[in-house]
């Protein structure tokens, strides 16, 4: 059974290889973009920050900042 | 209508929404892929080389279902000047170029079992070249280009240029005798692949439509954010 599942009749390579490559280029696109969403989610924190009180009183009264500071730590 | 897709009203869904549509996504390609690789039978002809279908047409149908919807994306947001539709545009373009590559590779594999061959100048299989290579640049044309109104012009050129690719695509098969088959699924006729087939494809699509979907909202509020960024700098 788990030999008809990877040899396929002799077409295991080539149909394993097919899902085994959408499965990382899934991966690697998810990570990618997981990546660059952190990366800009920490920058805007820092910044967020680094502002006087009165500015960042300001900015956390646009409902977006407050969803962004608020989700810090979703997905 | 068009203001309730501005992004300080939608972002509130957008930010939470990954983590359900990834539950969502695992779920469904996990029955895909029991179903594609294990349950489904293997075809008289191809034998079990007919199972890279399961990978290699949802990932073509999205490939041209994305470009499809940039390119309208950019023509109404040209024409109402709505810049959230270029956003918009841009977030999906990544996981329409990664569905592109992905028919071209798992196709080239499919080809040497079928054909004999990895690779032919073929009308169908050039025709997704040719789009994946307008993925490509309408990529780096957002890299390239600082000024908004230069980069919405030349995006909108981009995809207004590539879509005239998207029906050589479809009707290369029926238009030059090529290597690859024709269409096996009509939405007006009757589609001539057995419904033990048909439902690992169609479990598959949706699993792929999902992982786009959960693509396009990481990228979506990533830009938003980045946007963000640029107006804490100015205060």
């Amino acid at each position: 059974m788990i030999n008809d599942i990877f040899l396929m009749n002799g077409y295991g390579i080539y149909v394993l290889s097919s899902f085994v490559f959408t499965l990382i280029s899934f991966l690697s696109l998810y990570f990618v973009v997981k990546v660059q969403y952190v990366r800009e989610r920490n920058k805007f924190i820092a910044k967020f920050g680094n502002l006087k009180s009165e500015r960042a009183a300001f900015a956390k009264s646009q409902i977006i900042n407050k969803e962004i500071l608020s989700n810090s730590s979703n997905f | 209508m068009f203001k309730l897709l501005e992004p300080n009203k939608i972002f509130s869904v957008t930010s939470k929404a990954p983590k359900y549509v990834l539950f969502l996504f695992i779920v469904v390609l996990s029955i895909g892929l029991t179903e594609a690789l294990i349950l489904s039978p293997e075809d008289y002809k191809q034998s079990h080389a007919v199972r890279i279908m399961y990978v290699h047409v949802p990932a073509a149908w999205i490939a041209l279902g994305i470009f499809s919807s940039i390119t309208f994306l950019s023509i109404l947001g040209y024409i109402f000047k709505i810049k959230n539709f270029f956003l918009i545009a841009k977030s999906l373009a990544p996981s329409g170029f990664v569905f592109n590559i992905i028919a071209l590779v798992t196709g080239s594999i499919w080809g040497k079992p079928t054909w004999g061959t990895w690779w032919a100048w073929d009308a169908r299989i050039t025709s997704m070249l040719i789009l994946a290579l307008f993925y490509l640049i309408y990529l780096l044309a957002w890299r390239i280009y600082e000024n908004n109104e230069q980069l919405y012009k030349i995006t909108s050129i981009i995809t207004i240029l590539g879509i005239i690719n998207i029906p050589i695509i479809k009707y290369s098969v029926d238009w030059w005798n090529t290597l690859h088959q024709p269409a096996s699924i009509n939405i007006l006729s009757k589609s001539s692949i057995h419904s033990s087939m048909l439902f690992p494809l169609f479990i598959m699509t949706a699993a792929f439509a999902l992982f786009s979907l959960l693509i396009f909202l990481m990228k979506y509020n990533t830009e938003l954010i980045k946007i963000k960024n640029k107006g804490l700098d100015r205060l």
